[in-house]
C-alpha cells in the first residue's frame, strides 16, 4: 500500500513572529522553521502502520510550500519516510487551496491511506484534512489518539469532550493526528544520512485558488508591565488586596 | 522541555551543513528529553544512567563515525563533534561513556581487529548490546603509558595476562575491555571477555567529580586471553596513543557543549538577579565576564570546525589536536568556575548544572593527557625538542 503523510512547515513555537511590510503574511526573516509538531505524530503512524504491515508499502512525505519545506520533507525522509514530494506554489494558499493541491498528488500518487496533523500551528484552521477527503470522496477521522488498520477497516479513538469516541472507517481514508496517538521517533544519525540519498519530487502544484483572502495580519496588543510587589512574604498581603480591590479577580 | 539554542556569536552554524545541523538537533533533543530531567539525580547518587545505553543506541550515537556495514552511521567528523559538544551539554559522563564506546573501544577494534573481530563485536557494541572499556592508565603509569607494567606471556592457544589498570571509564559495567600490556616489551591490545577467569573491575568509589560516570580498576591475575582475542594489527604504543587522538578530538568538541549551557545559565542569572536595585549583569564586571565566556566560546566553536574539516580531510596532526584538547579543557573549567562566582551562592546549588559541570571538568581537563602533556606535545611540535621523553 502507498501511505501518504502530508506535512507543514511552520515557524517554531518558541520563535519571535514579526509582520511583513505587507501586512499580510510574517516576515520569514530570523525565523527558525519546525515540521508541524502535530504532523510528527502523523509520520510516526504512517511508519509504525508500514511496519506492521510487514510488506512492500511504501510511506510518501507530501507538503506544499516553497524550496524551504525541503528542510521539513529531509527531516521526514530522516524520521523513516521513504521519499518527498514539494508542491510548489508561488503565493500562500488558504485551506482549501492547500487542500485541492494535497488532493490531486494524493491521487495521482494512488494512496488510499493518508495522515496528517489535526492542525498546523501557524494558522490554526484544522480544516486541511477534512476538506481533502472532501474533495477525493475519501472518509476522514480527525483529532485521532489511536489508530489500527485490519485489512481495509480502521478503528479510531477520538477525542471528545469529556471522553473518548470510538470511530470505524474504511480504506481509503485520511486521519488527522492529535497529541497521544504515539511518541514520534528520533531520527536516527543513520536515518539523517540516509535521507540524503532519498529523492524529493518538486514540482508546481495544481493551479488552485483560494476562497479566503487574508486582509491583514495584527500582533496582539502589548501587556503592560508588570509590577513587583516586594520580593518575601509581606507581599503577599498587599497581592491579596490588590487582586481584590484593583482587579477585582477574587 | 527546554529549548536550549546555544549561543552563536559569529554565525558559525552557517559552516555547516543540513545533515550536520540536523544531527546536532537531533542530538540536542535527546539530551533536553531524557538526559537533563535525570542528570542531577544520577550524580548526587554517584550513578551512571544505564537505562540510556539502548536509547543511545538506537538513535546511533555508538560509534557512529564507523561505516555503515559494522551498523554504523558514517557520520563525518563534523557531525560527530557536534554530537559530543551536544551530549557533554548534558553531563561530561554521558559523553565520556560514548566517548569510550565508540572511540576507545569500537575504533581500536575496527582499526586493529581482525575481520572477524570487526564482525563480531562491531554491531553488537554499535546497538548497545555489549558495552566496552579501554584500560591503558595503571596506578604507577598515568602520563607515561610507556612505563606500563601489565604484562603478557604466550601460552598454549593464547596469553596469559597480569597487571591493574587504574581509573577506567565504564569499567564495572563493560563487557569486554581493550586492555594494553606488554608482550616480549612490545606494547600490544588485547580483547578482556567479563567472563574470563581472574579478571575483576570493581569500581572506584568517593568521586568528586564525574559522578554519573562508572570509573574503575581492572585487575588481572593470570587471565588467559584466547589467541583469537588479540588485536593483531597492534605494533606498539603508538596504537594506544591513537586511540587516545580520537578520543580527544571528541573531547575539544564535547566541552563547548559544557561552555554553552554555563554561559546561557550565567547570562540568564546574570539579567534576572537584582543586587543595588541593578541587575547584576549591568555591573561592569559581570558583563567582563560573560564577554570573556562569550570570546572562548566563539574561539572553540571556529577552532574546532576548522579541526573536523582537516580531519576529514585527512591533513590534521596529532599535535593540533592537542592544541584543541588543551585549550578548550582549560577554557571550559574556567568558564564554568567564572559562572558559578556569577552565580554566588546559588552557583553551587544543583538546582543549576554549573558546579557539576565544573567538577567534571576537573577529570575532563586530566584525562587523555593532561593539560601539561598536551602543552609538551604542541611543544615537541614546535620546536623539535621533546620535553618528556
Ligand atoms: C574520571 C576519569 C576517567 C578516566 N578514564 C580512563 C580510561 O577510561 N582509560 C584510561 O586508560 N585512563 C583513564 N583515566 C586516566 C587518565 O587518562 C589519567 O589520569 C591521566 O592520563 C593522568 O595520569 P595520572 O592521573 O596518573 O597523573 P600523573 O601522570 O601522575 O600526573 C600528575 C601531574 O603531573 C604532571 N606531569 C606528569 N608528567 C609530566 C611532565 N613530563 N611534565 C610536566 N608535568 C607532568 C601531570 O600533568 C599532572 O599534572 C581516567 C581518569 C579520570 C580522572
Amino acid at each position: 500500500m502507498k501511505i501518504a503523510v502530508c506535512i507543514s512547515h511552520v515557524p517554531d513555537t518558541a520563535t519571535k513572529i514579526n509582520i511583513a511590510d505587507n501586512g499580510k503574511e510574517i516576515d520569514p526573516a530570523g525565523v527558525t522553521y519546525i515540521i508541524n509538531p502535530y504532523d510528527e505524530f502523523a509520520v510516526e503512524e504512517a511508519l509504525t502502520t508500514k511496519e506492521t504491515l510487514g510488506d512492500d508499502s511504501e510511506v510518501i512525505a507530501i507538503s506544499v510550500g516553497n524550496d524551504k519545506n525541503k528542510e521539513t520533507i529531509k527531516k521526514a525522509l530522516a524520521m523513516g519516510v521513504d521519499s518527498g514530494v514539494l508542491l510548489k506554489i508561488e503565493s500562500q494558499l488558504d485551506s482549501f487551496g492547500i487542500a485541492k493541491a494535497l488532493a490531486e498528488e494524493i491521487k495521482a500518487q494512488g494512496c488510499d491511506l493518508v495522515f496528517m496533523g489535526k492542525q498546523s500551528v501557524d494558522f490554526d484552521n484544522q480544516i486541511v484534512g477534512q476538506m481533502t477527503s472532501a474533495i477525493l470522496d475519501y472518509s476522514c477521522i480527525s483529532v485521532v489518539v489511536d489508530f489500527k488498520l485490519d485489512g481495509q477497516d480502521i478503528t479510531c479513538e477520538r477525542e471528545i469532550e469529556g471522553g473518548k469516541e470510538v470511530v470505524a472507517a474504511q480504506l481509503p481514508c485520511i486521519i488527522t493526528a492529535q497529541k497521544g496517538l504515539n511518541e514520534p521517533r528520533y531520527a536516527s544519525l543513520k536515518g539523517i544520512m540516509s535521507a540524503k540519498k532519498k529523492t524529493i519530487e518538486e514540482k508546481s502544484a495544481v493551479e488552485t485558488e483560494s476562497n479566503t483572502e487574508v486582509i491583514g495580519l495584527k500582533k496582539p496588543p502589548a501587556k503592560n508591565p508588570g509590577r513587583i510587589l516586594g520580593t518575601d512574604s509581606s507581599a503577599v498581603h498587599e497581592l491579596v488586596r490588590l487582586l481584590r480591590e484593583e482587579a477585582k479577580v477574587i | 522541555m527546554d529549548n536550549f539554542k546555544g549561543v552563536d556569536y559569529f554565525n558559525t552554524e552557517s559552516l555547516l551543513t543540513q545533515e550536520e545541523i540536523m544531527i546536532r538537533d537531533t542530538v540536542r533533543i535527546f539530551v533536553s528529553k531524557q538526559v537533563l530531567p535525570l542528570i542531577e539525580e544520577h550524580y548526587s547518587k554517584g550513578k551512571f544512567p544505564m537505562h540510556l545505553i539502548p536509547q543511545m543506541a538506537e538513535i546511533g550515537l555508538l560509534g557512529p563515525n564507523l561505516p555503515e556495514e559494522y551498523g554504523c552511521a558514517g557520520l563525518n567528523n563534523v557531525a560527530y563533534g557536534l554530537m559530543m559538544q551536544e551530549l557533554e551539554r548534558g553531563d561530561s559522563g554521558i559523553r565520556s561513556f560514548a566517548s569510550v564506546q565508540g572511540s576507545l573501544v569500537m575504533y581500536p577494534i575496527f582499526t586493529f581487529g581482525s575481520e572477524e573481530q570487526k564482525n563480531k563485536w562491531l554491531p553488537l557494541l554499535s546497538k548497545g548490546e555489549k558495552i566496552g572499556c579501554f584500560g591503558l592508565t595503571e596506578p604507577n603509569h598515568g602520563s607515561n603509558p610507556g612505563g606500563m607494567e601489565t604484562k603478557a606471556v604466550k601460552v598454549d592457544g593464547g596469553y596469559l595476562l597480569n597487571g591493574t589498570k587504574m581509573w577506567i571509564t565504564n569499567g564495572s559495567i563493560a563487557d569486554i575491555a581493550i586492555v594494553w600490556g606488554k608482550l616480549k616489551g612490545k606494547v600490544m591490545g588485547f580483547i578482556v571477555e567479563k567472563e574470563f577467569k581472574g579478571f575483576s573491575a570493581p569500581e572506584i568509589r568517593g568521586k568528586h567529580s564525574l559522578r554519573a560516570s562508572i570509573t574503575s580498576e581492572l585487575i588481572f591475575d593470570d587471565v588467559f586471553v584466547p589467541d583469537e582475542n588479540i588485536l593483531p594489527k597492534t605494533t606498539g604504543l603508538k596504537n594506544p596513543l591513537m586511540c587516545l587522538n580520537q578520543a580527544r578530538y571528541g573531547i575539544a568538541w564535547g566541552v563547548v557543549g559544557a561552555m554553552l549551557t554555563c554561559y546561557e545559565t550565567a547570562l540568564n542569572y546574570a539579567k534576572s538577579r537584582i543586587q543595588f536595585e541593578k541587575p547584576i549583569a549591568a555591573f561592569q564586571m559581570t558583563q567582563e565576564k560573560l564577554v570573556y565566556f562569550l570570546t572562548e566560546i566563539t574561539k572553540s566553536q571556529l577552532l574546532n570546525i576548522q579541526m573536523g574539516r582537516m580531519k576529514d580531510n585527512g591533513t590534521l596532526k596529532f599535535a593540533q589536536v592537542s592544541l584543541a584538547k588543551r585549550n578548550n579543557c582549560e577554557k571550559a573549567l574556567e568558564i564554568a568556575r567564572m559562572s558559578r562566582e556569577i552565580l554566588g551562592a546559588n552557583g553551587i546549588s544543583n538546582e543549576y548544572p554549573i558546579m557539576r559541570h565544573s567538577a567534571n571538568l576537573e577529570s575532563v581537563k586530566t584525562y587523555e593527557g593532561t593539560h601539561e602533556m598536551h602543552t609538551l606535545i604542541v611543544g615537541e611540535d614546535i620546536t623539535g625538542y621533546s620535553a618528556f621523553l
